[in-house]
């Protein structure tokens, strides 16, 4: 039983196959990348494995079960966090209570879900702000919150949707540092990012897409060398 | 934030003492009215500034609750009392069927959608005058003379109501709300099924709803569908008390309630006969032009704006403000 | 088979001047994402202005129109530059402040005419109030003929200004995407105010158009709010053209209604139409005036 597989899953909008056929395989423990060039269906992967989008076709298997057609929620109580590229902080909540109410996924106790909140807190090094209304916070602070409140929910695997663009580099760096101890901790992750020094910094295995298709699987260096990936992402000569 | 917890403590105690030291009927019954939208205001309130869901369709629940009680009388020949049982869990089992409808919808769209439900359930309790008595009403005799029982009823209420929100607040539930308010896209992805915690939203919403549906019932003795499932008076009236108190704030309603029926009095009675006739005309006017001022200029109504208010006053520049929070 | 299609023919005609009400509300629905319910309530003052100037000038009603319109399209303008664009900058915890506002004004149009005309019905009956002309042994109601005529006129008008003017084209940019309107330099504000204004012109008109035919309280404002959501959703599902055929439709509809069923339960059956619609017709909603 593999830990996450994607079987030929396939999404159409209308007439459009956002995805189309797509195959791949996580394994428990490592960070998966998943990079491709603008438009090309990578967020649309993150919205069919979290639920957020029906397939149209395929399967989607989580431990063995199959998750397709379940509803978000659902998804995330079964151990899928995901923090979205569009960060949706709420707004009128402070840190503290955003990373709460997220701690609440597996207890009903509202003093564990605090302590559970702070741990979460401190370790992805927001503790300090945690009676900022969220509103308030920083770009970088609402990615790190982005990521805060979907650790919180205790996740086994963790779909990051770009979460280093429009970061500075010292951030990055930041960034990077603290998703390697998020995978430490026992999580694993499958990450969307465009900022490939990142990605190769990152990554165990990377698949490219492009139009809704695997064009690559493997290891970082063999995927960034490979000749249809190069020229998905530069055009062709 | 000091005063504002001495006046949570010491508003109950007033309420306490008034008849006490207050024996006019019509003073007790401007209390009791204002206690009654209490409920009505902080059930709103909870659905609408809690859970971000709209609701211009309050009217059903309140007149689920009277009709439950009427209905009893009328039907069964049982005390209306009994509707005081009956009518929180018949609004709070309607609450839950039109949630399942629509909830699907959202924002506008699900304010819009209870506007017709509302407008259903008025047009059906008119049509089927056979079982509802239709446009006549239902007319009973009060059990009281004395506006003493109601009154600590009413209080008994209001108090019950606002407490079992806050509690609702601090807890798993509370955070399940404002988490779906703020972002409903994101709560799902948090493990919170927006349906299943819109529904209990709705449902603690209704059942209170309706006890003050059946409380109506019992005081005034007499309702008939224009009154109790009116889109104006009850209704709108609801989202109104819920804004110019402030809405998402748990006293705001309680003291919506308190200004609306004040208002509401002091023009009906010509500002106490100092000004001409046409004034008393003028309440609901009054209260619309208060409305508009408040979405205007104290977006978080006069309790969630209390310290841009009190600023006003003393001229100090004002803080952020932190409201809308679930602590 | 009379009784049939003189019920079609009174439903048609009444429907065109629902159409007018339905795509005033679905112009302010598509440029500002809200839902004025205030509609009814512009009308109804409408109705009461032409009342007054038959009443004390001896304005024929089709005259008032020349006066009612363009007073509404004040007022309206008025509304959307005073009360509802200053509300995007305010930081509310509901995002419906500005639909929670214009029940605010609705509320305040009404008591303001109660407070002046009191409650009691008022109507305007002009020479031809009552005349009918014949086709056939179909009755045609001559004021009902004459507004129709005149909704079609107007609705033809707007969409000569949607389509073909370089305002009504900004309108429509505006409809479709505000934030690429505003980077082609369309001024966003400006328009909002336009389509305000240029919503409760035409619903003033119907109005105008109807009071030849209705009598008139305060509170009809407020039922005829309601029938304008209802219009724009039955119809197209928020599309101008689409609150043409909401209209008919709905003038159809209560034309049959009240000849084969009962007032109340007509009306009944008009919301849980228009509820299953909203339901399970979504999606639509979100594709708003599209031409």
């Amino acid at each position: 039983m593999s830990f996450f597989e994607a079987i030929d899953i396939t999404k159409h909008f209308g007439g459009l196959a956002a995805v189309n056929d797509l195959g791949f395989e996580v394994r428990q423990g490592e960070i998966f990348g998943l990079i491709g060039p603008n438009g090309s269906g990578k967020t649309t992967v993150f919205n069919l494995i979290n639920g957020y989008y029906p397939l149209t076709g395929g399967n989607i298997l989580f431990e063995g079960r199959q998750i397709n057609g379940l509803p978000t929620w659902k998804i995330c109580k079964l151990g899928i966090g995901r923090t979205f590229q569009v960060v949706k902080p709420l707004r009128r909540m402070t840190v503290l209570e955003n990373v709460t109410a997220s701690a609440f996924n597996h207890t009903g106790d509202l003093k564990v879900a605090k302590a559970k909140a702070e741990e979460v807190l401190d370790f992805c090094r927001l503790g300090h702000k945690k009676d900022f209304l969220a509103s308030g916070l920083t770009i970088g602070d609402r990615k790190r919150l982005e990521i805060a409140r979907s650790l919180a929910t205790s996740p086994k695997l963790l779909l990051l949707d770009e979460t280093m663009a429009g970061l500075t580099p010292q951030e990055q760096g930041e960034g990077v540092e603290l998703i390697r101890k998020v995978r430490d901790s026992g999580v694993t992750i499958i990450i969307v990012e465009h900022i490939m020094r990142v990605i190769m910094n990152l990554c165990d295995r990377i698949m490219c897409i492009s139009y809704g298709m695997k064009l690559a699987e493997g290891l970082p260096e063999e995927v960034a060398n490979n000749q249809d990936v190069v020229e998905a992402y530069l055009g062709k000569e | 934030m000091k005063n504002r917890s001495w006046a949570q403590l010491i508003a109950p105690l007033i309420l306490l003492a008034f008849p006490l030291f207050v024996d006019s009927d019509y003073y007790r019954h401007v209390v009791i009215m204002a206690l009654m939208w209490v409920v009505i205001g902080s059930s709103w309130n909870l659905l609408a500034g809690f859970t971000g869901q709209v609701s211009f369709g309050h009217a059903i629940f309140f007149g689920i609750g009277a009709y439950s009680a009427g209905l009893l009388k009328m039907h069964l020949g049982l005390s209306p009392w009994w509707g005081m049982l009956l009518g929180g869990p018949m609004a709070m089992a309607i609450g839950f069927v039109i949630g399942w409808i629509c909830f699907r919808l959202r924002g506008p769209y699900f304010a819009l959608a209870t506007i017709a439900v509302g407008e259903i359930f008025h047009l059906l309790f008119k049509y089927f005058n056979n079982f509802t008595g239709g446009m006549e009403g239902i007319l009973i005799i009060q059990t009281f003379r004395s506006k003493l029982p109601y009154y600590f009823l009413a209080l008994g209420l209001a108090g019950a109501c606002v407490l079992t929100i806050i509690l609702v607040m601090r807890s798993k539930w509370g955070y399940y709300f404002i988490s779906i308010r703020e972002d409903q896209d994101a709560a799902e992805s948090m493990g919170i099924s927006a349906f299943r915690y819109k529904s209990l939203s709705l449902m603690i919403s209704s059942f209170f709803t309706g006890l003050a549906g059946a409380f109506y019932m019992n005081y005034m003795a007499f309702i008939d569908p224009e009154v109790v499932y009116s889109l104006h008076y009850i209704s709108i009236m609801a989202i109104l008390v819920g804004i110019i108190g402030g809405v998402g704030t748990i006293w705001g309603p309680a003291v919506g309630a308190f200004i609306m029926v004040l208002v509401q009095e002091t023009f009906r009675s010509s500002i106490f006969g100092l000004a001409p006739d046409w004034v008393s005309e003028a309440h609901a006017l009054v209260f619309g032009v208060l409305v508009m001022f408040v979405i205007l200029f104290m977006a978080n109504g006069v309790v969630g704006d209390w310290k841009k208010i009190t600023h006003l006053f003393t001229g100090k520049k004002q803080a952020p403000s932190t409201n809308g929070s679930a602590a | 088979m009379d009784v049939f299609l003189q019920t079609l023919v009174s439903g048609v005609l009444i429907g065109g001047i629902y159409a007018l009400i339905g795509i005033g509300m679905t112009l302010i629905m598509g440029v500002m994402h809200i839902i004025n319910l205030a509609h009814g309530q512009l009308m109804m003052v409408a109705m009461y202005i032409t009342f007054v100037l038959y009443q004390y000038l001896g304005l024929d009603p089709y005259v008032s129109l020349f006066i009612a319109m363009p007073a509404l399209f004040l007022l309206g303008a008025v509304i959307q530059k005073l009360f509802l664009n200053p509300l995007l900058k305010v930081d509310s915890i509901l995002p419906e402040n500005q639909v929670l506002m214009t029940v605010g004004i609705g509320m305040v149009l009404t008591e303001i005419v109660r407070i002046i005309f009191g409650s009691d019905y008022k109507s305007v009956t002009t020479s031809y109030s009552g005349s009918v002309m014949y086709l056939g042994d179909i009755a045609f109601n001559t004021p009902m003929v004459v507004a129709f005529g005149i909704a079609l006129a107007l609705t033809a008008g707007l969409f000569y200004f949607l389509l073909r003017t370089d305002l009504g084209k900004s309108v429509r940019a505006t409809a479709q995407n505000k934030e690429a309107a505003r980077l082609m330099g369309v001024n966003a504000e400006r328009i909002t105010v336009l389509t305000f204004g240029i919503g409760a012109g035409l619903v003033a008109a119907a109005g105008t158009l109807l009071l030849p035919i209705f009598y008139l309280f305060p509170d009809i404002g407020g039922h005829f709010t309601l029938k304008a959501f209802v219009i724009t959703i039955l119809g197209g599902l928020g599309s101008t053209v689409g609150a043409i055929f909401g209209g008919v439709v709905l003038g159809i509809a209560e034309s049959f209604g009240a000849t084969y069923l009962s007032m109340d339960l007509k009306d009944v059956v008009g919301m849980v139409i228009f509820l299953l619609v909203l339901i399970f017709l979504p999606g639509g909603l979100k594709r708003l005036t599209k031409i």
